[in-house]
């Protein structure tokens, strides 16, 4: 066995260091996780600015126009929370089921049914367009709420009873999701032959700020709708039933350790079910937020993959409601600043590469990297 | 040269993790061709001082030598270059593959094509010609824990390891697969192999070890004693630090009304294949009743059929009068029945979360912990921080991962658990495997006195010395069955009597075989 040797101190001469990296045996700090976050931050956005670079244009420039176009004013910054509203419910969708670590990869679905759920009320139509607001928007976010849980059911059900993948389930419901919504814009509730419905009543439209522009001028041209609330006390519900209530407790302990929980007494199939249909319904209200609060009707095109974003925003905020908030925020605008800049790759580019630097920077937590001198011998 | 004919050389070892100085510049010499017993408690730095040997960690300081030879050791890859293979107490094998090919895994040769046949036919040889019985293409998880060492041995033995550390190897073996282990080192010394020797069993040790180095809290207290100049009580002297009671004291009890009983049940393994047989026994308050036996035979199953985890095909199970079985697990733990589960990590706790998380982990959904729908923070942390008080938890606080805690910790940190919610009936599965003696003692001692608060006691273990020394009646499981039953008083005279059941044979020596279950009387002692 002398090769090896030779070869091993070979190479330990070329260094006066080498980069040591062990197993973490205790506790991390508690500020190195947030701080871990922000750097793989800044290196995300580095590496973005060298891609940027080498494409021709200015790091900076562009950064500073993103940042423009998604933060610089009242009227983009409300965009941005306009796009950050069914991303937040997404993301809480998504943190909830991951902490149980269900893999509820079919958000993207959940929310297409509870669109047409909420639809369904106006357009079936279960209430006539006559009733007052607050009674039609209640149905609806109701409504949203059950086509989501049911999209969330079935693969809850089945992974409970019959432990079928979830992933395999819940990506393809997506499919099915989008063929049933698109059966119904070309087929039933088409108007005149295009693929969108016809426009719902005023009565179930989410409220916008602008709408009390004339009690607050401040407010005039603001698209921020009623929806960022319901996101907002989401979280905060969210947050305590993950993080102080007995249920909550229940899905952190399936989460980490199955056979444990079963063995605390607590019932896995159940929860399985409730938390995929929690977990859907709050995807299927991001759905009926989004065609109340914008779009006004049913049609193809109302989600760019705000499912699948929910996916990368619950890890980035590390499956806590609290922090999808921020996170949100942050991919409403990228998605907004996307728009606003050539080639508008870049923002999606972008995504990428931050999800890429912060899964990646999950390794610090769980190893110690040091630097060590180069012994001789 | 004297220095010449050691195999290996640690000098001036210092191993340091938070709060612990686990290795205190041991020096440790292992000779060529010998069987050398590194004995300690439980946290020690026995296993710590081995693997910086096998390069899994690595040092402050402190130098290495292999034959001789200076020796970095960076990566268990650098340490089998240099011969040394270690066989860890959790044996790191893929189930869903075959022998050969676990042996396999990792090498480079096999190129691309896995020509499989041929490497059978050499793993097969060198399992020959150690006497490591095993056969090469049957998929790992078919095999029992003994032959699942044997792998791991196979492994390191492919790989040309000539030193040899086995890791607390018989921790997880029955008395006669430990037998069958010791024949088998003596072997490979015979050959010309160094071996390792990872211990707190002094018995053990005594037998097997051809020189013992005892470490203490991270120091050597002796180094190469040899076991003809040495004893036991030296030995446990040399471990602990004090006089080790052998014995805890046990006071006569009259057992109180039934609390278990326990009715024709039979039921299925994992494998679908009958792992208890018609089984009935009870178990009155104040009284602990030892199911001994060697690992396998219905003891895990029992457990799980009492407590809910597991469905009976025939029988039931009653606690005070109550049917228990075939229920969800909550209905055992809400009337009281407490379990100490054989596998403390893989069941008995969730890993990543904090030790008030684990405290908690039945008492969650019940006053005072539990307010309303939520769980009251404040009152876990007090909860835990006073069990880990009173149950002597080390740990820096209450929020720690019970990843990070030692076997003895955790052992206690689920006893404080169990025993903190007043049961009327406590499972015991092997609740001192693998602690150190202190420990031991300490678990034995919550015990006794959970039995004289009047509860009722199963404890099954392997190790028949707690058995008898413990229980106020032993019954002996063979393949799924109760084959005798001893009173306590009469355990230390009939003890090979137990030994001999425990292995299927009765007393004329006929074999209690599984086939022909019918045509075999049950041996009962009185009960």
């Amino acid at each position: 066995m002398a090769t090896p040797e030779t070869a091993s101190s070979k190479r330990r001469a070329l260094l006066p260091f080498r980069v040591v990296v062990e197993p973490r045996i205790s506790d991390v700090p508690r500020w190195l996780a947030p701080l871990v976050s922000l750097g793989a931050l800044v290196l995300a956005l580095v590496l973005g600015g060298i891609v940027l670079a080498v494409v021709g244009g200015s790091p900076i420039q562009t950064y500073l126009h993103m940042a423009r176009a998604a933060f610089g004013d009242t009227g983009v910054f409300s965009d941005t929370l306009v796009k950050a509203t069914p991303i937040l419910l997404c993301g809480l969708a998504c943190s909830l089921a991951f902490r149980m670590k269900l893999w509820n990869i079919g958000a993207e679905g959940q929310f297409f049914l509870g669109a047409w759920a909420a639809s369904a009320v106006v357009l079936l139509p279960l209430l006539a367009g006559t009733t007052p607001r607050f009674v039609m928007l209640l149905v609806m976010a109701l409504a949203g709420f059950l086509g989501g849980a049911l999209w969330g059911f079935v693969p809850g059900l089945l992974k409970a009873k019959l432990n079928v993948n979830e992933v395999l389930t819940t990506l393809m419901m997506n499919y099915i999701a989008i063929s049933w919504n698109n059966f119904f814009i070309f087929a039933v509730w088409s108007e005149r032959g295009f693929q969108m419905s016809p426009v719902f009543p005023n009565s179930a439209w989410l409220p916008r700020l602008a709408d009390y522009a004339q009690q607050v001028p401040f407010f005039a041209g603001l698209t921020t709708h009623l929806g960022l609330l319901l996101g907002l006390i989401a979280a905060g519900i969210l947050w305590w039933v993950l993080y102080r209530s007995q249920w909550g407790f229940e899905i952190q302990l399936t989460g980490d350790n199955p056979r444990a929980a079963q063995y605390a007494g607590i019932n896995i199939a159940r929860n399985t079910i409730l938390v995929m249909m929690l977990s859907g319904g709050l995807a299927g209200l991001a759905g009926m937020s989004e065609i109340s609060g914008v779009v006004h009707r049913l049609q193809g095109a109302i989600s760019p993959g705000y499912g699948f974003t929910g996916i990368i925003v619950a890890w980035l905020a590390k499956l806590n409601p609290l922090v999808v908030v921020p996170v949100s925020v942050l991919f409403g605008g990228l998605i907004l600043a996307g728009r606003e800049i050539q080639p508008s790759g870049i923002a999606k580019l972008l995504q990428g590469i931050i999800l890429f630097c912060l899964i990646s920077s999950e390794v610090l937590l769980r190893y110690r990297v040091r630097i060590v001198r180069a012994k001789q011998g | 040269m004297s220095e010449a004919t050691l195999a290996v050389e640690m000098r001036g070892v210092v191993m340091r993790f938070p709060g612990v100085l686990a290795n205190d510049h041991v020096d440790f010499d292992l000779r060529e061709g010998e069987i050398h017993a590194l004995l300690g408690e439980n946290g020690a730095g026995k296993s710590t001082l081995m693997n910086v040997l096998a390069g899994m960690y690595r040092p402050e300081s402190g130098t290495i030598r292999v034959r001789g030879q200076p020796a970095e050791l960076r990566s268990p890859r650098d340490a089998i270059a240099r011969g040394i293979g270690m066989v860890h107490q959790h044996f790191m094998l893929v189930p869903s593959q075959t022998v050969t090919e676990n042996i396999l895994l990792g090498l480079d040769e096999p190129r691309f094509f896995m020509r499989l046949p041929l490497y059978e036919q050499r793993v097969a040889q060198l399992a020959q010609e150690f006497g490591l019985h095993v056969d090469p293409h049957c998929k790992v998880w078919q095999l029992s824990v003994g032959e699942q060492q044997r792998v791991e041995l196979l492994k390191m033995l492919y790989r040309g390891a000539h030193i040899l550390i086995m890791d607390e190897p018989t921790a997880v073996l029955a008395p006669q697969e430990i037998e069958g282990l010791f024949r088998v080192l003596r072997g490979m010394v015979a050959e010309g192999k160094s071996i390792v020797f990872i211990s707190h069993k002094l018995g053990e040790v005594m037998e097997i070890a051809d020189r013992i180095t005892v470490l203490r809290k991270g120091q050597v207290t002796a180094a190469g004693l040899k076991p003809s100049d040495t004893s036991a009580v030296e030995l446990a002297r040399l471990m602990v630090g004090r006089p080790v009671l052998f014995r805890v004291e046990k006071e006569p009890q009259p057992p109180g009304d039934a609390v278990l009983a326990v009715e024709g049940v039979s039921c299925l393994n994992d494998k679908g294949l009958a792992a208890l047989r018609d089984i009935s026994f009870q178990v009155h308050a104040g009284e602990i009743l030892g199911i001994a036996g060697v690992a396998g035979n219905g003891q895990r199953e029992l457990a799980d059929v009492i407590t809910g985890l597991r469905r009976c095909t025939a029988g039931r199970v009653l606690l005070q009068g109550q049917v228990i079985s075939d229920r969800p697990p909550r209905i055992a733990i809400e009337r009281g029945v407490g379990h100490i589960p054989e596998d403390r990590r893989e069941v008995g706790s969730a890993p990543n979360l904090s030790i008030t998380d684990n405290l908690i982990l039945k008492a969650y959904r019940k006053a005072p912990i539990a307010k309303g729908l939520s769980v009251d923070m404040q009152a876990a942390k007090r909860h835990a921080t006073h069990q880990r008080a009173e149950y002597e938890i080390i740990a820096p606080s209450v929020d720690t991962a019970v990843r990070f805690l030692s076997g003895g910790n955790l052992q206690r940190l689920i006893l404080a658990r169990e025993i903190s919610e007043g049961p009327g009936l406590m499972i015991a599965m092997q609740p001192t495997r693998g602690l150190d003696v202190g420990a031991i003692e300490g678990v034995q001692r919550m015990l006794l006195e959970l039995r004289r608060a009047g509860t009722a006691i199963l404890l099954v273990s392997e190790e028949l010395d707690e058995i008898v020394c413990l229980s106020d009646r032993v019954a002996v499981i063979y393949e799924g069955r109760i084959v005798g039953e001893i009173a306590g008083d009469r355990c230390d005279a009939e003890r090979d009597r137990i030994g001999l059941m425990m292995t299927g044979q009765t007393r004329d020596g006929a074999t209690q075989g599984a086939r022909q279950p019918e045509s075999q009387e049950v041996q009962r002692g009185d009960a």
